[in-house]
């Protein structure tokens, strides 16, 4: 397992936030193949072509233009290629109702955007060890929820 | 009507594993749901037919020399997560003492394609448990506490809340939430 890559997608409109999380995720040690997505309609339309390799992890943001990150993580669940995917929450937002409701729509991890780069670097690099104990270890998937 | 079941993971997979060699007329011996020693030397038909067999549920062989000992470096931390009484001592001499290689050893080949330490695993793996045990009993904290071998419940909580970043309780409610939901 060691030798394969981790594909990751990261749907977010902001630039900013993007080039960020791309550098971060260079540093770290876990390799990766990072995919990125301005927009969740973005996302969802390449998700569900046929015959492409789907991404270990993807990274939602919720606040997003044409299709929010809540839209799509519910059209992931209910979707039966894509309902197993390990689905990350990448958002500012820290109100308790905003990270329950996305748990109750199946999200795995919520992470709150850092507000430095160390920071940041730090909880992607939790969040892929995480998923990576999920990928390889006989963990319950089913109580897979993580706040970061 | 919908029923939920409950699984115990360890006895699941020795009778998959068993019904499947048993099947097969095969002569084994079980070490542990990772590991088997077969006795007879198979025949090709024979090994495709059980790797065939496996494979239908999910369920492969393992190749690679680094990752098996990994695997059973995880086996025997969950063996020993799940009942405390049988080991003494700290996880890192049982685990050398069991597999006899040196910690160091298994430290570096475990954190080198895990990219995790073997405590860090070990910790993740217990708050599984407890998860578990929220999950499907009616065990209160305390007594997850003691079943899994915590110095005290305030020991559990903090554990559970610095790795997962919920609360026990809170976690609790949200998985609740989640099953009324789904029926």
């Amino acid at each position: 397992m060691s030798t394969s890559l981790l594909n990751i997608a990261l749907a977010d409109d902001d630039d900013d936030d993007r080039m960020l999380f791309s550098e971060a995720i260079e540093e770290i040690a876990i390799q990766t193949k990072l995919m990125l997505f301005n927009h969740g309609q973005e996302l969802m339309d390449y998700l569900t072509q046929p015959k492409i390799e789907l991404p270990n992890l993807i990274f939602l943001d919720l606040n997003m233009p044409i299709k929010n990150g809540m839209q799509c993580l519910k059209e992931i669940r209910n979707n039966p290629v894509l309902k197993d995917l390990c689905v990350a929450i990448y958002s500012t937002s820290s109100s308790e109702v905003d990270i329950e409701e996305t748990f109750l729509n199946g999200a795995n991890i919520y992470v709150n955007k850092p507000n430095n780069y160390s920071k940041l670097r730090e909880a992607i690099e939790k969040v892929l060890q995480l998923n990576w104990q999920y990928h390889t270890s006989n963990l319950n998937k089913d109580t897979f929820l993580f706040r970061i | 009507m919908t029923f939920f079941v409950k699984y115990d993971f360890n006895t699941l997979c020795k009778t998959f594993l068993e019904t499947h060699l048993n099947a097969l007329g095969i002569s084994y011996t079980l070490h542990s749901i990772n590991e088997i020693s077969i006795e007879e030397e198979l025949s090709h038909e024979k090994q495709a037919a059980l790797i065939d067999a496996l494979k239908k549920c999910g369920v492969g062989i393992e190749t690679d020399k680094k990752s098996t000992l990994v695997d059973r470096i995880k086996n025997v931390v969950d063996g020993m997560l799940r009942d405390s009484s049988q080991t003494s001592g700290t996880l890192s001499t049982y685990l050398s003492e069991t597999l006899h290689y040196s910690y160091a050893h298994l430290s570096a080949v475990f954190s080198e394609s895990t990219y995790t330490s073997i405590e860090n695993y070990a910790i993740l793996r217990r708050v599984d448990l407890v998860k578990e045990y929220l999950c499907n009993t009616d065990l209160t904290l305390t007594e997850i506490a003691f079943k899994l071998d915590y110095s005290s419940v305030a020991h559990l909580s903090g554990q559970f809340k610095k790795t997962t970043g919920l609360t026990p309780s809170a976690f609790k409610r949200i998985m609740n939430k989640k099953q009324t939901q789904n029926t």
